[in-house]
């Protein structure tokens, strides 16, 4: 049965009909042209027909950013918490070492990496916009882009901070990072105890992404089997 | 050539002009330390309408506390924040 078929009767149920393959259909959440979306696609035409860009370019600019995400910064984060010297190098110039460690930079914009020590905890916001270290975390979460984070963050960062199960003590301060510019910000929270020994790979899987916006640690080592 | 070096103190220009801007609204005014030269950049302000940026700008981070931008702040002394500001909005603190 044709999932188009017209239905003229009335009911209560208008997605239950009983067949076997007669299941509740989503709306399709690509259906609707805003402004933003015309003038990207308008932009996008534009380009290819007076062959600035191919297809297959602007193809391969989107997948090449879909695939990069957090398992960067946690590979970053691993290898500084096993090679004292690497992270002497990362807290030095995040974006040299990174590059170092095999990441590409797309953007002109540089990472500064900032160090948790159990004096200081740090976190990450954009006020302005959405500024997000793309190059080792990839496409920023979508609260990191509210209204309500970004202006919460500079204003109470702790009471967001506990929002999201981070209680901190009074004596360690809390080092908020604005990025309105040019750089781009990741944090190196601080390496669990109990993990002494343990692989750069087993390490990288407690480095979360939000423990590198800074708005919680790095799991503990019983968290992961 | 720098203006300002690592440890100097600066304040934050109050001005509001029109276009597109990086300085946050909530820190103009507010007295912090350069906490670093972040190099020089084309200006942002310039960039946003199409021109060159050029000349480019000293960008620095400058480090304010948290009780001197928000007298209410609720936490300890100790809290921070960190943005980053273009020489063109920052003077000498006397």
């Amino acid at each position: 049965m044709p999932h188009d078929e017209v239905h003229e009767h009335h009911h209560d149920h208008p997605h239950v009909h009983g067949g076997a393959d007669h299941h509740p259909h989503r709306p399709d959440a690509d259906d609707t042209l805003t402004y933003c979306r015309r003038l990207e696609i308008a932009v996008r035409e534009l380009l290819i027909e007076k062959g600035h860009l191919t297809a297959d370019e602007i193809r391969g600019a989107v997948e090449r950013m879909d695939a990069r995400g957090p398992h960067l910064g946690a590979r970053v984060v691993a290898k500084a918490w096993t090679d004292p010297a690497f992270k002497v190098r990362l807290l030095a110039d995040g974006t040299a070492a990174c590059q170092e460690a095999g990441i590409t930079f797309d953007q002109s914009t540089r990472l500064i990496v900032v160090e948790n020590t159990p004096d200081t905890h740090n976190m990450v916001v954009c006020t302005l916009c959405s500024c997000y270290p793309r190059m080792v975390l990839g496409i920023p979460p979508d609260w990191y882009k509210s209204r309500a984070y970004r202006s919460r963050a500079v204003r109470e960062p702790r009471a967001v901070l506990r929002e999201f199960g981070t209680e901190l003590p009074d004596d360690m301060a809390v080092r908020v990072h604005d990025s309105t510019a040019d750089m781009r910000y990741l944090v190196l929270p601080m390496r669990p105890a109990g993990t002494e020994g343990w692989s750069e790979e087993r390490l990288a899987a407690l480095v979360t992404r939000d423990a590198m916006i800074g708005v919680t640690q790095a799991k503990a080592p019983d968290s992961v089997t | 050539m720098a203006r300002f070096a690592a440890g100097e103190q600066v304040i934050v220009r109050r001005g509001n002009p029109p276009g597109h801007l990086r300085t946050p609204w909530y820190i103009r005014g507010k007295h912090g330390v350069v906490e670093r030269l972040c190099g020089e950049f084309r200006n942002p302000e310039e960039l946003a309408y199409g021109r060159s940026g050029e000349p480019k700008r000293m960008l620095y981070r400058v480090r304010f506390e948290q009780k001197h931008v928000w007298p209410d702040y609720a936490g300890p002394a100790g809290d921070t924040i960190d943005i980053e500001l273009y020489e063109h909005w920052l003077d000498a603190a006397r």
